[in-house]
Protein backbone atom coordinates (compact mmCIF):
# COMPACT_ATOMS: atom_id res chain seq x y z
CA UNK A 1 0.00 0.00 0.00
CA UNK A 2 1.24 3.58 -0.60
CA UNK A 3 1.05 6.86 1.70
CA UNK A 4 -1.25 8.06 3.51
CA UNK A 5 -0.55 5.66 6.72
CA UNK A 6 -1.45 7.61 9.40
CA UNK A 7 -0.36 5.98 13.34
CA UNK A 8 -3.86 6.10 14.48
CA UNK A 9 -4.94 2.47 15.97
CA UNK A 10 -6.94 1.32 13.49
CA UNK A 11 -4.59 2.17 10.68
CA UNK A 12 -1.75 0.63 12.72
CA UNK A 13 -4.09 -2.77 12.76
CA UNK A 14 -4.68 -2.62 9.07
CA UNK A 15 -1.11 -2.25 8.21
CA UNK A 16 -0.46 -4.81 10.39
CA UNK A 17 -2.48 -7.47 9.30
CA UNK A 18 -1.80 -6.30 5.67
CA UNK A 19 1.66 -7.17 6.35
CA UNK A 20 0.30 -10.52 7.82
CA UNK A 21 -1.68 -11.56 5.03
CA UNK A 22 0.81 -10.75 2.42
CA UNK A 23 4.04 -12.34 4.35
CA UNK A 24 1.02 -15.51 4.14
CA UNK A 25 1.10 -15.52 0.88
CA UNK A 26 -3.01 -14.76 0.79
CA UNK A 27 -2.48 -11.42 -1.19
CA UNK A 28 -0.29 -8.90 -2.53
CA UNK A 29 0.29 -4.87 -2.33
CA UNK A 30 -0.95 -5.40 -6.33
CA UNK A 31 -4.37 -7.12 -5.17
CA UNK A 32 -4.80 -5.09 -2.47
CA UNK A 33 -4.43 -1.92 -4.31
CA UNK A 34 -6.80 -3.31 -7.04
CA UNK A 35 -9.34 -3.63 -4.81
CA UNK A 36 -9.50 -0.27 -3.28
CA UNK A 37 -9.07 1.37 -6.76
CA UNK A 38 -12.42 -0.29 -7.70
CA UNK A 39 -14.23 0.79 -4.28
CA UNK A 40 -12.57 4.57 -4.71
CA UNK A 41 -13.87 4.63 -8.63
CA UNK A 42 -18.00 4.56 -7.17
CA UNK A 43 -19.88 7.45 -6.82
CA UNK A 44 -23.28 8.55 -6.83
CA UNK A 45 -22.45 10.17 -10.13
CA UNK A 46 -22.59 6.97 -11.67
CA UNK A 47 -25.99 5.98 -10.62
CA UNK A 48 -27.01 9.64 -11.17
CA UNK A 49 -26.04 8.77 -15.13
CA UNK A 50 -28.34 5.93 -14.55
CA UNK A 51 -31.13 7.64 -13.21
CA UNK A 52 -30.94 10.27 -15.91
CA UNK A 53 -30.93 7.89 -18.96
CA UNK A 54 -34.24 5.91 -17.54
CA UNK A 55 -35.92 9.25 -17.05
CA UNK A 56 -34.69 9.89 -21.00
CA UNK A 57 -35.05 6.34 -22.50
CA UNK A 58 -38.59 4.60 -21.55
CA UNK A 59 -37.28 1.42 -22.84
CA UNK A 60 -33.77 1.46 -21.06
CA UNK A 61 -35.93 2.16 -17.73
CA UNK A 62 -37.62 -1.07 -18.83
CA UNK A 63 -34.57 -3.05 -19.61
CA UNK A 64 -32.45 -1.16 -15.71
CA UNK A 65 -35.54 -2.38 -14.00
CA UNK A 66 -35.56 -6.46 -15.19
CA UNK A 67 -31.64 -6.83 -15.23
CA UNK A 68 -29.86 -3.94 -13.80
CA UNK A 69 -26.65 -5.63 -14.23
CA UNK A 70 -27.01 -5.32 -18.36
CA UNK A 71 -27.97 -1.88 -18.65
CA UNK A 72 -24.98 -0.85 -16.30
CA UNK A 73 -23.00 -2.76 -19.46
CA UNK A 74 -25.03 -0.58 -21.63
CA UNK A 75 -23.12 2.57 -19.84
CA UNK A 76 -19.57 1.30 -19.44
CA UNK A 77 -20.45 0.50 -15.70
CA UNK A 78 -20.27 -2.21 -13.35
CA UNK A 79 -21.22 -3.60 -9.98
CA UNK A 80 -17.16 -4.89 -9.84
CA UNK A 81 -15.97 -4.39 -6.57
CA UNK A 82 -13.81 -8.39 -6.84
CA UNK A 83 -13.48 -10.88 -9.17
CA UNK A 84 -17.47 -11.20 -9.04
CA UNK A 85 -19.83 -8.52 -9.97
CA UNK A 86 -22.80 -8.15 -7.84
CA UNK A 87 -25.89 -8.56 -9.06
CA UNK A 88 -27.97 -5.05 -8.56
CA UNK A 89 -32.01 -4.50 -8.49
CA UNK A 90 -33.06 -1.20 -8.88
CA UNK A 91 -36.29 -0.28 -7.92
CA UNK A 92 -38.56 2.60 -8.81
CA UNK A 93 -40.62 5.37 -6.79
CA UNK A 94 -44.08 6.10 -8.48
CA UNK A 95 -46.73 8.18 -7.46
CA UNK A 96 -47.85 5.69 -5.27
CA UNK A 97 -44.80 4.12 -3.75
CA UNK A 98 -41.60 5.25 -1.86
CA UNK A 99 -38.92 2.86 -1.76
CA UNK A 100 -35.87 3.15 0.70
CA UNK A 101 -32.40 1.22 1.19
CA UNK A 102 -31.30 -0.47 4.32
CA UNK A 103 -28.88 -3.39 5.80
CA UNK A 104 -30.43 -3.99 9.08
CA UNK A 105 -27.37 -6.32 10.07
CA UNK A 106 -24.58 -4.35 8.64
CA UNK A 107 -23.60 -1.64 5.81
CA UNK A 108 -24.51 -3.46 2.89
CA UNK A 109 -24.33 -0.76 0.06
CA UNK A 110 -23.33 -0.81 -3.68
CA UNK A 111 -20.14 0.32 -3.11
CA UNK A 112 -18.35 -1.29 -6.99
CA UNK A 113 -21.19 1.74 -8.59
CA UNK A 114 -21.82 4.34 -5.70
CA UNK A 115 -18.48 4.47 -3.62
CA UNK A 116 -18.36 4.45 -0.67
CA UNK A 117 -21.79 4.88 1.80
CA UNK A 118 -22.77 7.91 3.88
CA UNK A 119 -21.88 7.31 7.62
CA UNK A 120 -25.48 7.98 8.65
CA UNK A 121 -26.29 4.77 6.70
CA UNK A 122 -24.05 2.55 8.68
CA UNK A 123 -25.72 4.21 12.12
CA UNK A 124 -27.65 1.91 14.49
CA UNK A 125 -30.12 4.78 14.85
CA UNK A 126 -30.85 4.47 10.37
CA UNK A 127 -30.74 0.73 10.49
CA UNK A 128 -33.11 0.13 13.55
CA UNK A 129 -35.78 2.93 13.11
CA UNK A 130 -36.35 2.94 9.46
CA UNK A 131 -37.49 -0.34 9.03
CA UNK A 132 -39.86 0.21 11.72
CA UNK A 133 -40.74 3.63 11.54
CA UNK A 134 -39.57 4.77 7.86
CA UNK A 135 -42.05 7.75 7.30
CA UNK A 136 -40.92 9.47 10.43
CA UNK A 137 -36.96 8.98 9.79
CA UNK A 138 -37.94 9.58 6.25
CA UNK A 139 -39.42 13.33 7.68
CA UNK A 140 -36.07 13.81 9.56
CA UNK A 141 -34.32 13.68 6.09
CA UNK A 142 -36.81 16.24 5.50
CA UNK A 143 -38.61 14.20 3.23
CA UNK A 144 -42.38 14.35 4.12
CA UNK A 145 -44.42 12.01 2.30
CA UNK A 146 -48.27 12.22 1.53
CA UNK A 147 -50.00 10.10 3.69
CA UNK A 148 -51.17 8.03 0.66
CA UNK A 149 -47.74 7.41 -0.53
CA UNK A 150 -46.99 3.11 0.07
CA UNK A 151 -43.38 2.68 1.40
CA UNK A 152 -41.06 -0.36 0.99
CA UNK A 153 -38.38 -0.78 2.90
CA UNK A 154 -35.57 -2.88 1.28
CA UNK A 155 -33.33 -4.71 3.75
CA UNK A 156 -30.21 -5.69 2.05
CA UNK A 157 -29.98 -8.62 4.61
CA UNK A 158 -28.28 -11.37 1.15
CA UNK A 159 -25.84 -10.79 -1.47
CA UNK A 160 -27.97 -8.12 -3.92
CA UNK A 161 -27.54 -4.49 -3.48
CA UNK A 162 -30.42 -1.90 -4.67
CA UNK A 163 -30.49 1.35 -6.01
CA UNK A 164 -33.55 3.45 -6.23
CA UNK A 165 -35.12 5.18 -9.50
CA UNK A 166 -36.54 8.37 -8.56
CA UNK A 167 -39.60 10.45 -9.94
CA UNK A 168 -37.81 13.07 -12.21
CA UNK A 169 -39.44 16.05 -11.03
CA UNK A 170 -41.59 18.46 -12.77
CA UNK A 171 -40.36 21.33 -14.77
CA UNK A 172 -37.47 19.29 -16.17
CA UNK A 173 -38.59 18.61 -19.61
CA UNK A 174 -36.25 20.80 -21.31
CA UNK A 175 -33.08 19.87 -19.42
CA UNK A 176 -30.18 17.56 -21.19
CA UNK A 177 -29.20 14.05 -20.12
CA UNK A 178 -25.96 15.51 -18.06
CA UNK A 179 -28.19 18.35 -16.76
CA UNK A 180 -30.91 15.85 -15.05
CA UNK A 181 -27.93 13.76 -14.03
CA UNK A 182 -26.95 16.93 -11.71
CA UNK A 183 -30.27 17.06 -9.83
CA UNK A 184 -30.11 12.93 -8.93
CA UNK A 185 -28.30 12.84 -5.23
CA UNK A 186 -26.59 10.39 -3.71
CA UNK A 187 -29.38 10.40 -1.03
CA UNK A 188 -32.05 10.08 -3.94
CA UNK A 189 -30.47 6.70 -4.77
CA UNK A 190 -30.90 5.19 -1.15
CA UNK A 191 -34.17 6.77 -1.21
CA UNK A 192 -34.20 9.12 1.92
CA UNK A 193 -34.23 12.36 -0.62
CA UNK A 194 -37.50 12.91 -3.20
CA UNK A 195 -34.49 12.83 -5.88
CA UNK B 1 -28.37 -26.20 -8.25
CA UNK B 2 -31.19 -26.79 -6.10
CA UNK B 3 -34.72 -25.84 -7.83
CA UNK B 4 -36.42 -23.12 -5.90
CA UNK B 5 -39.16 -24.84 -3.55
CA UNK B 6 -40.92 -21.52 -3.28
CA UNK B 7 -42.07 -19.22 -6.21
CA UNK B 8 -43.79 -15.72 -6.41
CA UNK B 9 -46.58 -15.60 -4.57
CA UNK B 10 -45.92 -18.16 -2.20
CA UNK B 11 -47.05 -17.18 1.39
CA UNK B 12 -44.00 -18.23 3.82
CA UNK B 13 -42.26 -18.24 7.24
CA UNK B 14 -39.64 -17.59 8.42
CA UNK B 15 -38.37 -20.23 10.64
CA UNK B 16 -38.23 -19.23 14.74
CA UNK B 17 -34.68 -20.19 15.52
CA UNK B 18 -31.88 -18.73 17.91
CA UNK B 19 -28.46 -19.77 15.88
CA UNK B 20 -25.43 -19.30 17.73
CA UNK B 21 -23.74 -18.62 14.85
CA UNK B 22 -24.05 -15.94 12.41
CA UNK B 23 -27.20 -15.59 9.99
CA UNK B 24 -28.49 -13.31 7.92
CA UNK B 25 -31.94 -13.99 9.22
CA UNK B 26 -32.89 -10.92 10.75
CA UNK B 27 -34.16 -11.39 14.44
CA UNK B 28 -36.93 -9.17 13.84
CA UNK B 29 -38.51 -11.28 10.53
CA UNK B 30 -38.03 -15.01 12.62
CA UNK B 31 -41.55 -16.59 13.34
CA UNK B 32 -43.24 -13.86 10.82
CA UNK B 33 -45.43 -14.37 7.67
CA UNK B 34 -44.44 -12.63 4.43
CA UNK B 35 -45.39 -13.44 0.49
CA UNK B 36 -42.24 -14.50 -2.20
CA UNK B 37 -42.01 -11.37 -4.43
CA UNK B 38 -38.93 -12.48 -6.41
CA UNK B 39 -37.21 -15.32 -6.77
CA UNK B 40 -33.51 -14.10 -6.80
CA UNK B 41 -30.56 -16.91 -8.38
CA UNK B 42 -28.52 -19.49 -5.86
CA UNK B 43 -25.82 -18.20 -3.46
CA UNK B 44 -23.79 -19.75 -0.91
CA UNK B 45 -25.84 -19.79 3.07
CA UNK B 46 -23.94 -16.84 4.78
CA UNK B 47 -24.27 -19.20 7.45
CA UNK B 48 -21.91 -21.89 6.43
CA UNK B 49 -19.53 -19.87 5.06
CA UNK B 50 -19.27 -17.88 8.46
CA UNK B 51 -18.67 -21.26 10.23
CA UNK B 52 -15.49 -21.83 7.39
CA UNK B 53 -17.30 -24.51 6.17
CA UNK B 54 -15.53 -25.61 2.80
CA UNK B 55 -18.15 -26.89 0.95
CA UNK B 56 -21.35 -24.53 2.12
CA UNK B 57 -24.53 -25.48 1.29
CA UNK B 58 -25.61 -23.14 -2.12
CA UNK B 59 -28.87 -22.36 -2.01
CA UNK B 60 -31.98 -20.41 -3.48
CA UNK B 61 -32.24 -16.92 -1.97
CA UNK B 62 -35.59 -14.97 -2.16
CA UNK B 63 -36.95 -11.46 -1.76
CA UNK B 64 -39.88 -11.97 0.64
CA UNK B 65 -42.05 -9.27 1.71
CA UNK B 66 -43.82 -8.20 4.82
CA UNK B 67 -46.16 -6.25 6.53
CA UNK B 68 -44.98 -3.76 9.01
CA UNK B 69 -48.04 -4.39 11.42
CA UNK B 70 -47.01 -8.12 11.75
CA UNK B 71 -43.85 -7.10 12.39
CA UNK B 72 -43.75 -4.41 14.57
CA UNK B 73 -47.61 -4.31 15.66
CA UNK B 74 -50.31 -1.54 14.74
CA UNK B 75 -50.88 0.70 12.93
CA UNK B 76 -48.05 -0.59 10.36
CA UNK B 77 -48.64 0.87 7.11
CA UNK B 78 -45.56 0.09 5.29
CA UNK B 79 -43.77 -2.89 3.93
CA UNK B 80 -40.53 -4.64 4.92
CA UNK B 81 -38.44 -6.51 1.97
CA UNK B 82 -36.00 -9.01 3.17
CA UNK B 83 -33.67 -11.13 1.59
CA UNK B 84 -33.60 -14.74 2.59
CA UNK B 85 -31.98 -18.50 1.78
CA UNK B 86 -34.23 -21.30 1.40
CA UNK B 87 -33.73 -22.87 4.84
CA UNK B 88 -34.75 -19.49 6.77
CA UNK B 89 -37.83 -20.71 5.10
CA UNK B 90 -40.77 -22.82 5.69
CA UNK B 91 -44.18 -23.31 3.86
CA UNK B 92 -47.22 -21.89 5.53
CA UNK B 93 -49.87 -24.13 6.22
Amino acid sequence: MTGHHSNSEIAVRVRRLEERLIGAGLTSDDQLDGIIGQILSGSPANGARVVARAWVDPAFRERLLVDANRALDELGLSMSTGPQPQRLTVVANSATTHNVLVCTLCSCYPIGLLGPSPSWYKSEAYRSRVVREPRAVLAEFGLVLPEATEIVVHDTSAESRHMVLPMRPGGTAGLGEAELAALVTREGLIGTAAV
Amino acid sequence: MAEPRFAVGDRVRARAVDPSHHTRLPRYARGQVGEVVEVQGTWPLADDRAQGFAEPRIEPVYTVRFPAGALWGPPGGHWVQVELWESYLEVVA
